[in-house]
């Protein structure tokens, strides 16, 4: 073990990473990568090197550089002994352990003496890597990149202007146009706009049933990350009923927001009937209202037990009034997949985005659709 | 063309050639700025060199300089661009008067009114419609002035470095620019912007540091005279004020005490001189409370040149 420990400055940055982790820094894995890189660059031998290396892409609050501090001279200065674990003279051990094994991310142990355990993932796999197969310490990790991702009707404030009645910053220049020409000969009336600030309603459908269990627990993730502490965004989650979580997610604290979903959620891991949900949807919601102009996307395997025509219908009601259609699949890779899900092929015409959700690639992907459509 | 520094120790040398001496820190993330292409963001108290970093950068590259300072309620047409509104009414105006307006209908005038060359660049996208090979810098200072929305608008910026208008098409950088944003932490900054970029804490000079500082900036006062008045600035940085001097402070001090014709400090100069490195009566008034002989005995002390 002693040579996967000293053989790789990536494998270094991973376990330097869980114990800054471990003391309540987050290292969120773009920022693991972002150190791997830097430690390319200025090398692995000059202790102060990679000291500053890891400041300027690990900590970004004043108040973490003690507990950085405390971490690097834990980790980098015992590199010899954490390969010998046995010898624990130091008032911190640390132990590397590269099995996958228990769900224990880095606890204390019985003693007062902290240990602090390190397991290696490969960060760059991880990206790739199926969220079938995350363990739950990988899940944890995860989550962490998924709040990095912003899905983000963002407000683009000049890009979008709103007429006003009042002399607002600036003119509106085609209306001035059509009024000018409409009135041939009479003076010409300037017409003034405010710059409008309202980002897209974002909607989320998430498929809770019993087949997209592997990836229900890490897409609903990324719905929070969408939705907490953000204004017009909607979470539902789809089953054999449709549930509004929207308040439930919305708490910034993953653990809480999570929680709180779970026991809102009753029919998770349940049967499936996506086209009545769906009904449900456009009916009690969608076509009302929140659907209008919105960006919906849908997180499903397409598996559907009930009449595909019912699906495809309530598809086709939903893509009249939303801006845009988005459907994350994250069976989308799987080989033979695709003829099986009558769902998804009654459904696939009225999508605008057909996209995978298998892995935080895929996810990166789909927020990039989903902020530029 | 962009200068690509080889190491942390390169970039000392070019920004210190340059008229300004940075830490192994600094240095450190200077340099993964610019091999990795990633903004610097710099935060720290007023004064201690942030926005002259981006400066100095600029100086050393031989690039424009961009500075995109914020406040609250900047928003993307001040930021990034806007329409020039009188001169599109001007040319409605001729259109009209030629009766050309009539002739080639709405959708024609509309055209031209929404052509490039009515359209205002402002900073970020000057910083990204650059001739092939210029690589800018483009300082967005104080961002903690600005309010949520513009953080989130820059982070997509930040991202791909390209400018969507919706009339005209999309600009996007050939080269990225050296971007460097400056916070002094008057409220926290959103992590994934923070993310995005490389960070550092920057914190006043250690006394050696000032006082080569002052020596750099400063030629005309001795070695004697920099190093008491690092070393008051010190003795000042120690008390807590409201306002505690920054980089910026100690030089404007030098630079008066060495116009006075001083070459050592005493209770009856730096009474005097207090104004230039305190800003506040509070922070003034606090000091002689303080005892002002303390802190001149402090920088003799500090002034002595050991070997
Ligand atoms: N390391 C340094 N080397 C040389 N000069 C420095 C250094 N640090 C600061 N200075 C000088 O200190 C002065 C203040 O720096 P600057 O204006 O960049 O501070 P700042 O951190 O941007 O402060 P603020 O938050 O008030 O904008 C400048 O005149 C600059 O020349
Ligand atoms: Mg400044």
């Amino acid at each position: 073990m002693s040579h996967t420990v000293e053989s790789s400055a990536d494998q270094l940055a991973v376990g330097f990473a869980r114990v800054l982790r471990s003391l309540e820094i987050p290292a969120p894995l773009d920022s693991v990568l972002t150190f791997m890189n830097a430690l390319a660059l200025v090398g692995v031998t000059d202790r102060s090197a990679v000291y500053w290396a890891g400041r300027s892409t690990l900590v970004r609050r004043p108040e973490d550089i003690s507990a950085y501090d405390k971490a690097f001279a834990v980790f980098w200065e015992h590199r010899e002994s954490v390969a010998l674990p046995e010898e624990d003279t130091q008032s911190v051990t640390v132990a590397l352990d590269t099995e996958e094994e228990g769900s224990d991310g880095g606890e204390a142990d019985a003693s007062d003496e902290p240990t602090i355990t390190v397991r290696f993932s490969g960060v760059e796999t991880l990206r790739e890597k199926d969220f079938a197969d995350y363990s739950d310490d990988e899940m944890r990790q995860a989550q962490q990149f998924m709040e990095t991702l912003r899905v983000a009707g963002t407000p683009r404030p000049s890009l979008r202007t709103l007429p006003t009645r009042f002399r607002g910053r600036r003119p509106d220049m085609r209306r001035t146009v059509r009024a000018s020409l409409a009135a041939a000969g009479e003076p010409m009336r300037r017409h003034w706009t405010t710059p409008g600030t309202k980002p897209r309603r974002i909607v989320f459908l998430l498929d809770v049933s019993g087949s997209m269990e592997p990836y229900a627990r890490a897409l609903v993730r990324f719905v929070h990350a969408g939705v907490a502490g953000r204004q017009r965004v909607e979470a539902f989650t789809l089953g054999t009923r449709l549930t509004r979580v929207t308040r439930e997610l919305s708490s910034k604290d993953p653990d809480r927001a999570l929680r709180a979903t779970g026991e809102q959620v009753h029919d998770w891991s349940g049967g499936t009937r996506l086209g009545e949900t769906m009904r449900l949807f456009n009916d009690q919601w969608g076509v009302r209202g929140m659907a209008r102009g919105a960006i919906v996307v849908i997180l499903s395997d397409g598996w559907d037990r009930g009449d595909p025509e019912v699906l495809a219908e309530q598809m086709a009601r939903l893509q009249r009034v939303a801006f845009r259609v988005v459907w994350v699949n994250p069976l989308k890779v799987t080989p033979g997949y695709a003829p099986l899900a009558r769902g998804m092929a009654a459904a696939l015409p009225f999508v605008d985005n057909f996209v995978e959700g298998h892995s935080l690639d895929a996810l990166e992907h789909l927020t990039r659709v989903i902020n530029h459509a | 063309m962009p200068i690509q520094p080889s190491s942390t120790h390169d970039v000392s040398e070019a920004l210190a050639a340059n008229g300004y001496l940075a830490d192994e820190g600094l240095a450190t993330a200077v340099f993964l700025s610019l091999s990795l292409g990633r903004p610097l963001f710099l935060e720290g108290e007023a004064g201690v060199g942030k926005t002259e970093l981006a400066k100095t950068i600029a100086r050393w590259q031989d690039a424009e300089l961009i500075r995109l300072q914020c406040y609250e309620g900047i928003d993307a047409s001040q930021a990034v661009y806007d329409w020039d509104y009188s001169r599109q009414l001007l040319h409605l105006r001729a259109a009209e008067a030629s009766g050309e307006a009539s002739r080639s209908g709405t959708e024609a005038l509309e055209g031209q009114l929404y052509d490039e060359r009515f359209l205002l660049k402002r900073a970020i996208l000057r910083a990204i419609d650059q001739a092939d090979g210029k690589r800018p810098v483009l300082l967005i200072d104080e961002i903690d002035r600005a309010d949520d929305e513009f953080e989130a608008y820059l982070l997509e910026v930040l991202s791909d470095f390209q400018v969507t208008v919706p009339e005209i098409g999309t600009f996007k950088a050939a080269t990225p620019p050296i971007v460097i944003l400056t916070s002094n932490r008057t409220r926290d900054v959103h992590d994934a912007l923070k993310r995005r970029c490389l960070y550092h804490w920057v914190e006043h000079p250690t006394f050696d540091r000032e006082v080569a500082i002052v020596q750099l900036r400063v030629p005309e006062a001795g070695e004697v005279l920099a190093r008491q008045v690092a070393g008051a600035v010190e003795a000042l940085r120690g008390i807590s004020l409201y306002k505690p001097p920054g980089v910026a402070e100690t030089i404007d001090w030098a630079t008066a005490l060495g116009r006075l014709g001083v070459t050592q400090i005493d209770e009856t100069v730096v009474e005097q001189t207090l104004g230039t490195v305190l800003k506040y009566r509070e922070d003034q008034s606090r000091v002689r409370d303080h005892g002002i002989g303390a802190i001149v005995q402090q920088a003799f002390d500090r002034g002595l040149l050991h070997g």
